[in-house]
């Protein structure tokens, strides 16, 4: 109990915009903005056509809604501060990486590489040493798991530099 | 009604089910809902009650499995067996591990088999109920849901609303299915078909439980010994059988609310164990009441969830969501058409979730001790083998690469709304519930001749808005109380 109370006096020492409260706020907020914006860009149905509501008019309306929602937690967090979290560990940023990585090479080079690249990076950096255990979460489980897809559900994975070598 | 579960596919679907659900339901931060959403791709090689056996199968054991490792490492493998942790655990530590897990076994097993029994003839009522139900009250109805899980649902009710009408937000990325016009799409052709349901939930449960796991490496588990799971004594049925028939009623009508299941009626299941019980002040300190209260509610909920998903299509909890998504897949349509036009399709259900709840009974009894094991592995090895199997799934529904990189969006954006205490699950049900919520206000706005004053003249319509508002005044009303 002490210890959520003191990390909520410590949110509150902060500058308004580097509180948890205000980040939320101003990212739902932004993108709430943007995506209402383009929703005056969709097309309108003819008013002979129209029956009901035009197609934009409902993601409005939830835009709407949700900004103001945001608004209200908003302001009850000036009441009742949330908890400061903990800063995130490397590893958390280092899971990110390999995502990126995942994206990067899935699209260039293999998606079988790709999982395997992630596979490696990801246990190795969240501790893993041994090199067998490695290589069953980056080679052996991924073939078992692209066999499995490819010859009991038919599945057809997008060619790359190592697929390919089975397919062809 | 059994003949259908007597085919050895079925039994085989069962079995297998059964034991991953055990699986799933061990290993924490997994559960029935994210290895439902895991396995869904798999179904689609299966008949439509194959696959729907398999997922509840999964969704019942599951739910107990959760409860092994609540008792022994004092961690729930599932959200509903946090109040498990509050008796198992410290009954384990005195030496009583056995006892402990006797008691869960038990009390899930009558707690699941008490709502299948709810379910049978709850949900044939429902169903009739719903013929009478035109556009509005569809509409009202799917309101009603939303609030309901805002209210009831952990966490803040705003911010839960504010996840259910995000959850719907995202229902309308594609092509408006009344008038074929491009909402969200920004020129990409992949999202003029919407985003899909799969992508969504594994990137919202599995992708950002791993990255959740990231940054609790740094956890270290202690698990007590099981030498074997014993039956409970006679006098600890006596002490439970009234706390297991009374969770196991208010398991079943929790989990018939569109909320979270299974999660809220463990929590409610255990406070009214405390508060009728002899020896309150034995809760928390290894009370066997406290482990036969949670457990018979949140797999009491099972089946209870089941009722609104089969009978209107609205589901009763996440992983309800994800059946009623495998359902829909399999080109059925819940609802009350199911029940005129195909009640062998139910019946096998309802079968399949009565044995499901006998088969983890056997399994748990006999290999608790090997499921425990489970937890040994570590997640610098599960984890990455799970995105393999999140990724090769989510590209295998529509052999998308668009799908995976969906479903890792969705696994940061689900890390960061846990992390500031927005759940995801009325993401999941304003997702599965947005095409319902948009086409029957739209349809009833065309009936109304565009007057919105008109959904108050539909008595039912007008019934579940009233009871949308006491849901939403409901945590304000309790907040207060609190206060006082």
């Amino acid at each position: 109990m002490n210890n959520v109370q003191n990390k909520k006096r410590a949110n509150k020492s902060l500058p308004f915009f580097f509180k948890d409260e205000f980040k939320v706020f101003f990212v739902i907020i932004f993108f709430s903005t943007i995506l209402l914006i383009s929703t005056f860009t969709f097309d309108k149905v003819p008013p002979i056509l129209n029956r009901g509501i035009q197609p934009a008019t409902f993601p409005k309306g939830l835009l709407v809604l949700i900004m103001f929602l945001t608004s209200i937690i908003y302001y009850l967090s000036f009441k009742n501060p949330w908890k400061k979290e903990k800063k995130l560990p490397k590893p958390f940023f280092l899971t990110i990486l390999s995502f990126i990585l995942f994206v990067v090479i899935s699209k260039t080079l293999d998606f079988f590489l790709a999982i395997s690249v992630l596979s490696i990076f990801v246990s190795y950096n969240w501790g893993e040493r041994r090199v067998f255990y490695l290589l069953l979460v980056g080679i052996i489980f991924p073939l078992v798991v692209f066999i499995f897809f490819e010859m009991i559900l038919g599945l057809r994975f997008p060619p790359g530099i190592i697929t390919n070598l089975y397919y062809y | 009604m059994m003949a259908p579960l007597f085919s050895s596919k079925l039994l085989i679907v069962l079995l297998f089910g059964t034991l991953f659900g055990l699986i799933l339901g061990v290993l924490p931060g997994l559960g029935p809902t994210t290895g439902g959403a895991l396995i869904l791709p798999f179904t689609m090689t299966l008949d439509p009650l194959s696959a729907i056996v398999l997922l509840t199968s999964i969704y019942c054991a599951g739910t107990y499995g959760g409860a092994i490792t609540a008792v022994l490492i004092n961690t729930p493998g599932t959200p509903a067996a946090a109040a498990t942790c509050l008796d198992g655990y410290p009954l384990a530590q005195k030496g009583e591990a056995g006892r402990a897990l006797g008691m869960a076994t038990v009390s899930s097993t009558v707690g699941g088999i008490f709502s299948v029994i709810v379910l049978v003839f709850f949900a044939p009522v429902l169903a009739k109920l719903a013929y009478e139900f035109g556009q509005p009250e569809y509409f009202a109805l799917a309101i009603f849901g939303l609030t309901m899980l805002a209210s009831i649902g952990e966490g803040s009710p705003i911010k839960n609303l504010i996840a259910g009408a995000f959850g719907i937000l995202i229902s309308t990325i594609g092509k408006d299915f009344m008038t074929s016009i491009d909402r969200f799409t920004y020129g990409i052709n992949e999202l003029s078909v919407g985003i899909g349901f799969i992508p969504v939930v594994v990137g919202l449960f599995a992708i950002s439980e791993m990255l959740t796991q990231s940054t609790l490496l740094d956890q270290v588990f202690k698990r007590v010994a099981l030498k074997a799971v014993k039956l409970p004594s006679l006098d600890d049925y006596k002490k439970t059988w009234k706390t297991i028939l009374r969770s196991s009623g208010i398991g079943s009508f929790i989990g018939v609310l569109p909320a979270e299941g299974g999660t809220v009626a463990s929590l409610i299941g255990y406070s009214e164990a405390k508060r009728f019980s002899k020896e309150p002040e034995e809760f928390g300190k290894g009370s066997i009441e406290g482990i036969a209260g949670a457990e018979a509610a949140n797999n009491a909920a099972t089946g209870g969830a089941m009722v609104p998903t089969l009978a209107l299509g609205i589901p009763g909890s996440a992983t309800t969501a994800v059946i009623l998504t495998g359902l829909i897949i399999h080109g059925v349509r819940p609802g009350p058409d199911l029940f005129r036009e195909q009640p062998d399709f139910l019946y096998g259900i309802f079968g399949a979730m009565l044995i499901a709840n006998v088969l983890f009974f056997i399994f748990g009894f006999f290999g608790a001790k090997l499921f425990a094991r489970i937890t040994l592995v570590p997640n610098k090895i599960l984890w990455p083998m799970i995105f393999a199997v999140s990724v090769c799934g989510t590209y295998s529904l529509s052999q998308s690469i668009i799908d995976v990189w969906i479903m890792l969006f969705f696994g940061v954006l689900g890390f960061f709304m846990r992390r500031f205490g927005f759940s995801v699950v009325p993401v999941i049900i304003g997702l599965i519930l947005g095409e319902l919520v948009e086409g029957t206000l739209r349809q009833s706005l065309v009936i109304f001749d565009g007057n919105w004053f008109m959904f108050l003249t539909r008595p039912i319509a007008l019934t579940f808005f009233i009871l949308s508002l006491i849901a939403l005044a409901f945590p304000l009303l309790r907040s207060k109380k609190q206060k006082n």
